[in-house]
């Protein structure tokens, strides 16, 4: 019998498969069409402090083997979030959550993590240093070392459950930043967040995003995605969960061997909404074909040495 | 919600640039006129939103514009081909709402939701009345079939080379009961402006998923935040942010 059990931060999922922040929104729509109770967990939209509408239509353009999408973290903000989203996330999910959260300075950070932290539901903490900081120019947080390791010290600072951070690939040297959140006490590390692109309409003449840029997500960006995993599991030693155009068991194997303990699915759910639940009936007999009896074993199985 | 196969009857253009697609295949999750379902392509990464037009247990019929590659292809599918469809999608119109008397107002390619939401007024015993417009005379279609199903149709053109000339809001009957509308952005506004009694309006807009996951397709309403894929894509004349 193969065993799809892997370990997420000192908690066991049932499997690795998990459906990545705003792919998913609070569960309950994808509740209406299969048990969502099969999945490893799920990562829930990503809460800020305030309420965002968000970024002006058109959000989304399609590309070859993927989308662009320009949402711009629209949420109700983190307290409309554990009063009216939680109760009915934890009516149609038994298992503890990923609570994915945004953040515009260090302190917003720190007060939306804070609160949802003393929440049952929540089990960890995903942290997107992909916003941009509106204290440091603009620049995402994500994509210099120093304030990446501030945002977790702040973070780390006022919570108890284990803090994994989203990294963002639209950087130099993700290997810098990951080890900069390593040493600032993270507890985990996803990766990667969309990477930017845009799209042109040619009957306008004009960008499709109404935002011009937007971050291209899809099977396209695998193999970027994969290299990245493999880049950053061989250089921290705190769990890694890999992402980044995931539509596949061999996917996720795939993703595991470069060093992924747990994988998040994304664009995927937008086009097949049983993905998931799917995948995760099909890894056993793609476990077989290729003679793994246990996922925890392959973990990084593909690093040299 | 459901996801299905599809099976191509046949495929006709209705003109230059309209196509009619009859398929077979499972309706069950289709509850309201106005829904729409969303439609994966081959080689195409996200699906396509169209409207239904009309359906029963066993069959769709879609009726859309070719505005880009994947509405092309589609409308080059041959019969018997198979089509993976998301159905019963969005929040379509009330016709409890109607009154005894309602009115239609459709434009171009907005006008196939307004069939089956025809129909329905119509076997529920209401005077129906439907202004189809359009720009020219070459772009005009469904005039009979909504005859034939017991609609007062009109139908107004922009260069006059058909019907009325004008906008479908020129011809407005004297007294309506309710309106129930879908095309343009411009004409919905203009729509928006010219009723005097409340109404449902059925937006467009780029999706994402299509069924409430994304947040691709939000809009601002009086009431809050709205999906046009889940809480719409008919949304009332008191929820819309327009001013009068």
């Amino acid at each position: 019998m193969e065993s799809l059990k892997v370990n997420l931060c000192g908690t066991e999922l049932d499997n690795p498969v998990i459906p990545a922040s705003g792919t998913f929104g609070f569960g309950y729509e994808f509740a209406e069409i299969y048990d969502i109770n099969c999945l490893g967990t799920f990562s829930f939209k990503g809460t800020t402090k305030d309420e965002r509408f968000g970024n002006p239509t058109p959000r989304i353009a399609e590309c070859p083997n993927g989308m662009i999408n320009s949402v711009g973290l629209q949420n109700p903000g983190v307290e409309k979030v554990i009063r009216e989203e939680l109760p009915k996330l934890k009516k149609c999910f038994r298992k503890k959550v990923i609570a994915n959260v945004g953040g515009f300075s260090t302190q917003e950070y720190a007060y939306t993590c804070e609160k949802l932290d003393k929440e049952d539901a929540v089990g960890w903490l995903e942290v997107n240093i992909s916003c941009p900081n509106v204290h440091g120019g603009g620049m995402s947080f994500g994509t210099n070392p120093d304030s990446a390791a501030e945002v977790v010290k702040a973070v780390k600072k006022v919570t108890t459950k284990p803090v994994i951070i989203k990294l963002t690939p639209n950087v130099t040297d993700i290997v810098s930043v990951a080890r900069a959140c390593e040493n600032a006490g993270a507890d985990g590390l996803s990766l990667i967040n969309t990477m930017l692109g845009m799209r042109i309409d040619l009957k306008t003449k004009k960008p499709v995003i109404a935002n011009v840029m937007g971050g291209y997500s899809g099977p396209a960006v695998f193999p970027v995605a994969l290299r990245m995993v493999y880049q950053v599991s061989n250089a921290v030693s705190i769990p890694v969960i890999g992402l980044g155009g995931v539509s596949s068991a061999e996917d996720v194997i795939e993703m595991m061997l470069a060093g992924a303990c747990a994988v998040q699915i994304g664009s995927a759910n937008l086009v097949d909404p049983f993905v998931c639940r799917n995948i995760i009936g099909e890894l056993p007999s793609v476990m077989k074909k290729y003679k793994i009896e246990n996922l925890k074993d392959i973990i990084g199985a593909a690093k040299n040495g | 919600m459901k996801q299905s196969l599809f099976t191509v009857i046949s495929n006709r253009s209705l003109n230059s640039n309209v196509y009619k697609t009859v398929l077979s295949g499972d309706t069950s999750a289709i509850t309201s006129p106005g829904q729409f379902v969303n439609i994966k392509l081959e080689g195409k990464y996200l699906r396509r939103p169209i409207s239904v037009c009309d359906y029963d247990s066993e069959s769709l019929t879609l009726i859309y514009k070719t505005v880009g590659k994947g509405t092309e292809q589609l409308s080059k599918m041959q019969k018997n081909e198979k089509l993976n469809i998301l159905s019963g999608l969005g929040n379509g119109y009330d016709i409890s709402k109607s009154g005894n008397n309602p009115v239609l107002l459709g434009g171009g390619v907005g006008i196939p939701p307004l069939y089956r939401l025809a129909k329905d007024l119509i076997a529920l015993g209401k005077k129906t009345a439907v202004i189809l417009g359009f720009n020219t005379k070459e772009e005009v279609f469904y005039e009979k079939e909504f005859e034939q199903i017991g609609a007062k149709v009109w139908v107004a053109t922009v260069d006059g080379s058909y019907g009325k000339k004008g906008f479908v809001t020129d011809y407005l009957p004297d007294s309506y009961s309710y309106f129930y509308t879908c095309g343009p952005e411009p004409m919905l506004k203009a729509v928006y402006k010219a009723t005097d009694t409340s109404g449902q309006f059925s937006f467009e807009e780029r999706m994402g998923c299509g069924f409430g996951a994304c947040m691709g397709c939000s809009c601002r309403t009086i009431t809050g935040y709205k999906r046009i894929c889940k809480e719409g894509p008919v949304l009332t004349k008191e929820e819309i942010l327009w001013k009068a």
